[in-house]
């Protein structure tokens, strides 16, 4: 501290004691508040680096006396999460999803659930609506290739489609009656004629007879005399209004050719029972849902 | 009560009080600390009002949660509650759900609109009498008077060396402070819950943190505010001093010292008219200064910091009354009387300076939201229905052709009691309905039962194959939630949706 502060004549406050050409400095003094205030949060800011982790350390920092952690924080809240879901995700684990259906409190809860599992597992190919695309299922609707009863959707789920890394995996093939020589050209557009008049569509009549008499050789043995498909087999209905991969003419002549075959995952390898079970009620739930085959005990 | 009286002149008929504006815009720098204000205590007619109005504000804000409304089922029975774990406001006959929350939003309009209002008629008449900083600086400032003494036995007790008896006189000035203080932390709280209950879970520590956090909050805003920052809160803090400016004109009724009257200010005032100088009213005792509690001088003129309290008023009308001159030097006037009264005119108030363009607008605008809520308040339903429509995937095609939309629809019950819906789609040509969780039902309508005071969410496939809807784009048509009411009166809603369907058939 300089001894002789000087003091500015005008204002009455002490300088600095800084001059550059002649003007000099006010040592104007912080507003008490302003200055309590701020060595306050210099005292909580060394409060809080000893408190919680702070200083770097070479691999890591210190800890804190707290303990904190935020990741440990947000495992502890993931659990008090699923501390609080247990209790329902027990019952679903232990129930038929048939069951869980005539629950009012799993059902909500279950198509909740399901609905987020959804949202990470099943959108990448049947879209975030379910609504699925060319060769992916539209899982709203009523046409279902494996079954459409809460078990039929459960087993599926659980073991895939054509899922190879799964034994029990729904399995079939549709023989590539083009590509492999097993129908002439004219033959596969002599069936691909009939199917697409099975669903109301326009077509040449002469080949349509032509059509059927293939199909009833070739094709009813998996579709079904009917043609109404089998689901045993997965093999699609081919009267209704919904074709996997289309129904045009050329779509369905593609088809006959050379078959494409779709593969789901079985998700028992990646998901727990109860995740499928709600996955299964929420798939259910969407709209196109079967009433449970009656108990064949 | 011990007084300073100023005798510089024996002559003088009043009490001169030796007292300094602090606020003065010439004493005033931003960088010096605060001077205490110590106001004077003063009786008159604005100050009887302030009390009054003091008793039945702070009434009011601690007696109205402690009303008691009874409520049918589980309903909460106190009058006014905002219950936020069930999110419902409660106020008398009224609950109001959150999506009602215009109703509040129309209140803060009509409180804006209503101090625009009372602001161009009467100033800031909020400010002065019943703005809450003002309620409860002057309950303080009492509580000071009693036990501190009044206004020069505060300055004293201030500028004396600390000893026991003024740590006695401040410490028990503050406990009392501070008492009220957590009565006013502690009284919000019960706004927010069951009064008599919170009140035993506050006594024996079994509230929620947040309780005791809120108080304690609340505690130290009202011990600072209201026990040291005072007028500052209303000078620096307060934004309406600032908009005053655009509120008031010449024709609102402001706390106005008539110069025109009252100059030359003059102590000596015998003495001088006996010399033959003109004098005005004004004898310089400095009263008006003494009891100001924002550390202004009046007779400066309107001020950023005059808060309207008319206390000025009353300590100079009671100087007028002792020296037989008429009350008024000090009143409350308008800017256009003053100025015509300077003008040598000799006009005066009356009522028709409130009938003004600027007020006729404020009070329609105030009365037509008011009477808007009025409208919507009485009319107002106890069903409420919302349809959500599934937008992904906008509809779907079904094995056999037909189109299904998904809804989600939300009945609300409003009533304490249970009721049953019918719920009923109207006017789309061969509609079907399913409801999930009643599998395999299929028709044109479903009961609903919802819990008393609650929504029901229930998700509905409408389904058609009606050649006409599943070639167009989208198709109008109704929900209907019709209640089924033993009793006879139902009450019925209506839900517009919208049908949508692939535009072509591929």
């Amino acid at each position: 501290m300089a001894k002789n502060i000087e003091k500015d004549e005008i204002s009455g406050t002490p300088t600095t004691g800084h001059e550059w050409d002649g003007i000099k400095e006010l040592n104007t003094p912080l507003p008490k508040w302003w200055l309590y205030t701020f060595y306050g949060t210099v005292i909580w800011a060394i409060g809080y680096t000893i408190a919680y982790p702070a200083w770097p350390l070479l691999s890591s920092a210190t800890p804190g006396l707290l303990g904190y952690s935020s990741r440990q924080q947000v495992a502890e809240q993931i659990e008090a999460g699923k501390a609080a879901q247990k209790e329902n995700l027990d019952k679903i684990a232990s129930m038929s999803v048939d069951d869980i259906l005539k629950d009012p409190n799993l059902l909500a809860f279950a198509q909740a659930g399901g609905a987020a599992a959804f949202k990470i597992n099943c959108v990448q190919c049947h879209g975030s609506g379910a609504a699925g695309s060319a060769g992916y299922p539209n899982l709203n609707d009523d046409d279902w290739l494996w079954g459409g009863t809460p078990d039929a959707i459960y087993v599926t789920l659980k073991n895939g489609i054509r899922y190879t890394a799964n034994a029990e995996t729904r399995d079939s093939q549709m023989p590539a009656f083009g590509a492999d020589g097993i129908l002439t050209p004219e033959q596969v557009t002599d069936v691909a004629t009939y199917v697409v008049s099975l669903s109301g569509g326009e077509a040449d009549q002469a080949k349509v007879q032509a059509g059927q008499q293939i199909f009833a050789e070739n094709c009813a043995s998996c579709h079904g005399d009917n043609a109404k498909g089998n689901r045993d087999f997965g093999s699609p209905n081919l009267t209704d209004q919904i074709a996997l991969y289309g129904a045009s003419l050329d779509q369905v002549k593609a088809q006959v050719t050379r078959p494409r075959h779709g593969v789901m995952p079985g998700w028992s390898h990646r998901l727990d029972d109860a995740t499928i079970k709600q996955l299964a009620v929420y798939v259910h739930s969407l709209g196109g849902g079967e009433a449970a085959a009656p108990a064949t005990q | 009560m011990v007084q300073i009286i100023n005798t510089l002149d024996p002559a003088h008929e009043v009490d001169t009080h030796d007292a300094e504006a602090v606020n003065k815009a010439e004493n005033r720098s931003l960088y010096a600390s605060r001077a205490a204000i110590h106001p004077k205590s003063v009786h008159g007619t604005f100050r009887r009002l302030k009390w009054i109005l003091l008793v039945v504000l702070l009434g009011i804000y601690y007696i109205a949660p402690w009303l008691r409304w009874d409520r049918p089922g589980d309903a909460p029975d106190q009058a006014i509650l905002i219950d936020l774990a069930n999110r419902r406001f409660y106020f008398f006959f009224i609950e109001i759900w959150p999506q009602e929350f215009y109703y509040v939003a129309g209140l803060l309009i009509m409180a804006g609109v209503g101090l625009f209002l009372v602001t161009s008629l009467f100033g800031r008449a909020w400010c002065g009498y019943a703005c809450p900083q003002t309620v409860w600086t002057d309950l303080y400032i009492w509580v000071e008077s009693k036990i501190e003494g009044d206004r020069n036995a505060r300055i004293r007790l201030d500028a004396a060396p600390w000893s026991a008896g003024k740590l006695l006189k401040r410490g028990s000035t503050m406990l009392v402070w501070l008492l009220i203080a957590i009565a006013t932390g502690g009284f919000w709280v019960f706004y927010f819950a069951d009064a008599p209950t919170l009140l035993r879970e506050l006594v024996t520590g079994q509230a929620a943190s947040v309780a005791y956090f809120t108080i304690a909050i609340l505690t130290a805003t009202t011990f600072t505010f209201a026990g040291f920052m005072r007028e500052q809160v209303c000078t620096y803090m307060c934004p309406w001093p600032r908009i005053q400016g655009a509120m008031l004109d010449e024709e609102s009724l402001i706390v106005t010292y008539n110069a025109w009257r009252g100059e030359p200010r003059m102590a000596g005032r015998k003495k001088a008219e006996a010399q033959g100088l003109k004098v005005g009213d004004c004898v310089d005792c400095n009263a008006c200064v003494a009891v100001c509690p924002m550390g202004i001088d009046i007779r400066d003129g309107n001020q950023l910091e005059c808060i309207n309290c008319a206390l000025c008023i009353d300590a100079c009308d009671a100087v007028m009354e002792k020296i037989g001159k008429p009350k008024g030097l000090i009143n409350y006037t308008t800017s256009s009387l003053y100025a015509a009264n300077v003008a040598g005119k000799n006009e005066h108030w009356n009522w028709r300076h409130l009938l003004r363009p600027r007020t006729a607008i404020y009070f329609t605008m105030w009365a037509g939201v008011g009477i808007a809520m009025l409208v919507t308040l009485l009319n107002r339903t106890q069903l409420d229905v919302n349809v959500v429509p599934d937008r992904n995937p906008l509809y779907v095609t079904l094995s056999d052709g037909a189109i299904r939309n998904g809804y989600t629809v939300k009945i609300l019950n409003k009533r304490q009691e249970e009721r049953t819906f019918r719920l009923t789609v109207e006017n789309l040509p061969g509609a079907s309905m399913e409801m999930v969780g009643e599998q395999g039902q299929k028709g044109t309508s479903f009961d609903i039962r919802v819990a008393p005071d609650k929504l029901k969410a229930v998700k509905i496939y409408v389904t058609t194959s009606d050649p006409g809807v599943i070639v167009s784009d989208r198709v109008n048509f109704d929900f209907r939630v019709e209640e089924l009411n033993p009793n006879g009166q139902a009450e019925t809603a209506a839900y517009d949706a919208i049908f949508h369907a692939p535009a072509k058939k591929e």
